[in-house]
């Protein structure tokens, strides 16, 4: 049984980029387009890391990540959240939301796969 | 007949029953709860007009000469109509300056001379005196009436301590002692004495209507029949007629018009009048009101005089021996009504005891302040810088005075008494006070007249009205030999001055006092500068209502020198009481910020408030004396006092410069708080702009850093795999070109940069290719889009390309709102006459009304944030531009079904604007 992760993502050729990433470590990767697939994705799979946009069409990428955080049969889920609002302010928000690592796009792929590997480990 | 000791004891109980009402009124005041400061009160006072002489005389006037007793109500009534503009100045002058009476009055506007108001006060007591006999006489005549019954001739006059008339005059001394100097500063209110003046205005009225009543409807059958049984009597046909009695046959238009001038100016310058509504006003505004209400008790009270007059001499007969002056109680004497009787008599003594009461307390203050105190100030063992209280002394002058001036109208009764006719008694002295009409109406509208041209003025008037008025009617009743009617040489004879003959003496004593002392007045006015203080007193009073000093703008004071604060509050203290010097000290601390009242500075505005507070209680003269006699003044001269002048009203430009500056200051407050507010509100705007310019930045930086970064740490890619990263590298690179143009884009719109290329425009093309442009992202979404266009549109000038834009911008909208599933848009072109519309519906959650005007504000992205697809907010801003540089406009409306629909129009031609008279196609939706 290989590592799952899911990417929650609305803009299709970030999902293009992130899969291909990693794939190419060998995860097995789950790819949602919307929060409400994402939430669904993840009591389904039980991946072992979300990459999960911040600004998703439907519930958004905090919103998903809370729901998470509130249920318990979750709690082993790790949180990557990606978004593309840099202020402090969002970063503060991903934070409460119960994320666990938090990166800004554009991201570099090196560092983005280093702390992937991170949280994983 | 009523027995004597009846009518006593209800006179000394009527008596009673004022002191009762004035001693509320004092005890009210003193409580704070003051029942004169109403206007309906202060207006029952001014009735204190009419008099005994209004009570019984009109009677016996309208008997003789008809409607001849209306003039003396008229003159006043036309005088309420003045009353706003001349009486309300008296009053502000007077309250300004604390003067208490109307030679006060006069001779502080002339200087605060002591001549002028010693002269004024000679003058008022030698004309009223008779005044104050007559009411002494009317009580005197109704209780013999009462006692000795109607149809006797009167008995020889009993020994004077038989009669009750003594025993009433000496009670209204008390009363007038007790209620009319409580206090000192008689620029004070007397609450109990206004109190029980009103209560007689209507007890007066209330009994001369009863007894109007009773004769015209109780003994008659109303007025018709007593004019129509008059009739009967060829005496009383001139009564009846306008044409009047005295005249015998043309109207006495001149004489009417005489006594209505006499009579008004009497209403305010009597002394009475004078205290009543100028001294005892609380309240300017009741000015209005008590007009009206005055003018209509006048009225009342004269309703039943023509009737009580001709059914009395219908009933005794003309010439029957009955005296009209008594009417009013023998018409209710005859009948049996002896209760009637009694009221009438109880109404005509308080028309006579108001009279008394007010009269002495006017002159006794004049009296005292104007003639007793310049004399004390003379005596050595008196001048200011004497040491002790005076005011118990200063009270008991004024007391003495009261007592004084009763006496002498009970003893000018007692032997002149029946000499005159009521009516022509009171006359006398209307001509005798209208003599101070140039003087104070002079000196409160022109500022040219000096105490010279005043003083002259008065006494020239006031000897040609003693020598044609005063002399001839005591030369008539054998006073004087008759030959005095004659004159030392025909020219002067009295009544007939310098061959003037064919008026009746009473207007010509009018014309010829008048003449004489307006002419001295302006005359000797004119001829000489005023002086200093002359200048600035009648700048204070013609000015008063500029310059009495509001709490903005301070009064100039004319007064320079050096003064000591001991000697200040040593003459206060001696003449006011150390009670109220104190008092005065005090507030004057307070007022000028000193810490106590050692630490006052004793300059200009100190003196002139001292002088100010004894002017209440001795007179502006006198004030001025004492004043100046412990103080070190500089004489002023005419120089000093337009430098003063200069100070205040440089003072008063600087306070107006400096509430212009403040409440300019306050708009240029406001203006930038609203400044402010804009700004960040734009600010905010901005900020959410830049935050989603970088959210659509930084996804596609995104996807191009990532893929390039991969395909560099990959060298072992596919070639597919290279190919497909490469190709959404470029797609991405678009997507941010798109974006910054859009921006910059925006941004030269904005500043007016925008470069326009105008063509011949097909519309039609236009849109076949704009939806041909977007059916790949309605593909992608699964929806179509439908186009209705017509086979042919006229041809617009415009830039192709710009509205390519806006109708991408319109259908890429449409993509992005129609649902996941049976997306569906619709284009529709149509033409109208001037014209061309075009309308993008698509099937999507439309726009609530609520939020259709914010789609087209710049940076604005209506609905929820978390739910909507993104975008810049810069889209529908830059299409709506675009249109309306055309000349057209864009709108959004519901579509059918509910969905979105933007519409735009545009006009053929661009010159002829969106109001080009086409057909408004936004229906269509």
């Amino acid at each position: 049984m290989g590592i799952k992760v899911l990417i929650a993502d609305d803009e299709p050729n970030i999902v293009v980029s992130l899969e291909f990433m990693l794939k190419r470590e060998g995860y097995e990767v789950i790819v949602a387009r919307d929060g409400n697939e994402a939430l669904e994705a993840i009591r389904r799979e039980r991946p072992n890391l979300v990459l999960l946009d911040g600004m998703m069409p439907g519930l958004s990428g905090f919103g998903v990540c809370e729901a998470v955080r509130a249920d318990l049969s979750l709690g082993g889920t790790r949180i990557l959240m990606l978004t593309a609002k840099g202020r402090e302010a969002d970063v503060a928000r991903g934070v409460g939301a119960g994320a666990d690592a938090y990166v800004i796009k554009p991201f570099s792929t090196r560092d983005l796969m280093q702390q992937v590997r991170d949280m994983l480990a | 007949m009523v027995a004597a000791p009846v009518v006593l004891a209800i006179s000394l109980g009527y008596l009673l029953l004022l002191f009762a009402v004035a001693a509320h009124g004092d005890r009210r005041g003193a409580q704070g709860r003051s029942v004169i400061g109403n206007p309906w009160v202060y207006a029952l006072s001014w009735a204190v007009y009419s008099s005994a002489w209004t009570y019984f005389g009109s009677v016996g006037r309208a008997a003789a000469g008809g409607i001849w007793f209306l003039p003396v109500y008229l003159g006043p009534m036309l005088a309420m109509l003045l009353a706003w503009i001349v009486l309300r100045k008296m009053v502000r002058i007077a309250q300004t300056y604390r003067i208490t009476s109307i030679a006060d009055f006069i001779a502080s506007r002339y200087g605060k001379s002591p001549l002028l108001a010693a002269a004024v006060t000679l003058i008022t007591v030698v004309g009223i005196l008779p005044y104050i006999a007559l009411q002494v006489k009317a009580v005197s005549a109704g209780y013999d009436l009462l006692v000795h019954g109607a149809d006797q001739p009167a008995p020889p006059r009993a020994t004077w301590w038989q009669n009750g008339t003594l025993a009433v005059t000496l009670a209204l001394a008390a009363f007038t002692i007790v209620f009319g100097t409580r206090h000192l500063d008689s620029a004070e209110r007397h609450e109990g004495m206004v109190a029980a003046i009103a209560f007689e205005s209507l007890v007066k009225l209330g009994a001369f209507l009863a007894v109007g009543v009773f004769v015209t409807w109780g003994m008659f059958d109303g007025p018709a029949d007593i004019w129509a049984r008059a009739q009967a009597f060829p005496e009383l046909q001139s009564l009846l007629r306008l044409g009047g009695g005295e005249g015998a046959g043309a109207f006495g238009h001149t004489q009417w018009f005489a006594m209505t001038i006499l009579s008004m100016f009497s209403v305010l310058l009597l002394p009475r009048q004078f205290q009543m509504m100028v001294v005892e006003c609380v309240d300017e505004r009741h000015i209005r009101r008590a007009a009206w209400v005055f003018s209509a008790y006048l009225l009342l009270i004269n309703i039943f005089v023509l009737p009580l007059a001709i059914g009395g001499l219908v009933h005794f007969g003309p010439g029957g021996g009955m005296d009209p002056e008594t009417f009013v109680l023998s018409l209710p004497m005859a009948e049996g009504a002896t209760a009637l009787a009694l009221v009438a008599y109880i109404g005509g003594m308080s028309a006579a005891t108001g009279m008394l009461i007010v009269e002495t307390v006017a002159v006794s203050t004049m009296v005292c302040n104007d003639l007793v105190m310049p004399t004390l100030l003379r005596l050595p063992g008196f001048g200011a810088r004497a040491g002790g209280d005076v005011t118990r002394l200063l009270l008991n002058i004024r007391r003495a005075a009261i007592v004084a001036v009763l006496l002498l109208g009970y003893a000018y009764y007692r032997i002149a008494g029946d000499a005159y006719a009521l009516v022509s008694i009171g006359l006398i002295s209307f001509a005798a006070v209208t003599q101070f009409a140039p003087a104070l109406l002079g000196g409160i509208y022109w500022r040219g007249g000096t105490a010279a041209g005043a003083l002259a003025g008065l006494l020239g008037g006031f000897a040609v009205w003693a020598y044609t008025l005063m002399l001839p009617s005591m030369a008539k009743s054998g006073w004087l030999p008759a030959g005095f009617l004659d004159g030392p040489f025909p020219l002067l004879a009295p009544e007939a001055l310098l061959g003037m003959t064919g008026l009746d003496n009473l207007t010509h004593s009018l014309f010829w006092s008048l003449l004489v002392n307006v002419g001295l007045y302006v005359g000797l006015s004119l001829s000489r500068a005023p002086s200093a203080r002359e200048a600035t007193q009648a700048l204070l009073f013609v000015d008063v209502f500029e310059r009495g000093g509001g709490a903005a703008e301070p009064a100039p004071i004319f007064w320079r020198g050096r003064a000591r604060l001991e000697d200040l509050v040593g003459l206060a203290t001696r003449l006011l009481g150390p009670l109220r010097a104190q008092q005065l000290f005090q507030e004057h601390a307070a007022e000028t910020g000193a810490a106590s009242v050692e630490a006052i500075t004793a300059d200009a505005r100190l003196v002139d408030r001292v002088e100010r507070q004894l002017a209440g209680a001795v007179g502006s003269a006198s004030a001025r004396v004492l004043v100046a006699s412990v103080v070190q003044e500089e004489p002023l001269g005419i120089a000093d006092v337009i430098e003063i002048l200069d100070e205040a009203s440089q003072l008063r430009v600087y306070a107006r410069a400096l509430e212009e500056k403040s409440l300019s200051l306050e708009a240029a407050t406001a203006e930038l708080r609203a400044a402010n507010e804009a700004l960040k509100s734009l600010d905010h705007m901005k900020d959410d702009f830049m935050s989603s310019v970088t959210h659509e930045l930084r996804t596609p930086l995104t996807s191009i850093r990532a893929l390039t970064e991969l395909m560099l740490d990959t060298p072992d890619m596919e070639e597919a795999q290279r190919e497909e990263f490469l190709r959404i590298v470029v797609g991405e690179s678009e997507r941010l070109s798109r974006l910054v143009n859009q921006v910059l884009d925006m941004a030269k719109m904005e500043s007016g940069h925008a470069e326009w290329r105008i063509a011949d425009v097909d519309m039609r093309a236009l849109v076949s290719d704009a939806v041909r442009l977007t059916a790949g992202m309605f593909d992608e979404r699964g929806a179509q889009v439908l186009m209705d266009l017509p086979a042919t549109v006229p041809v617009i000038r415009a830039d192709p390309d710009r509205l390519t834009q806006v109708l991408l911008n319109l259908l890429t909208n449409a993509a992005k709102f129609v649902p996941q599933e049976g997306g569906r848009a619709e284009v529709v072109l149509r033409a109208g006459t001037g014209d061309l519309a075009v309308m993008v519906r698509d099937n999507g959650p439309g726009i609530p009304p609520d939020q259709r005007a914010a789609v087209f504000e710049r940076f604005r992205q209506v609905g929820d944030a978390a739910t909507r697809p993104p975008g810049t907010g810069l889209g529908l801003p830059i299409s709506r531009r675009i249109v309306e540089h055309f000349g057209g406009e864009m709108w959004v409306e519901t579509a059918p079904g509910g969905g979105a629909c933007f519409a735009f129009r545009l006009p053929l031609d661009p010159e002829e604007g969106a109001g080009g008279g086409g057909k408004r196609w936004a229906s269509r939706c």
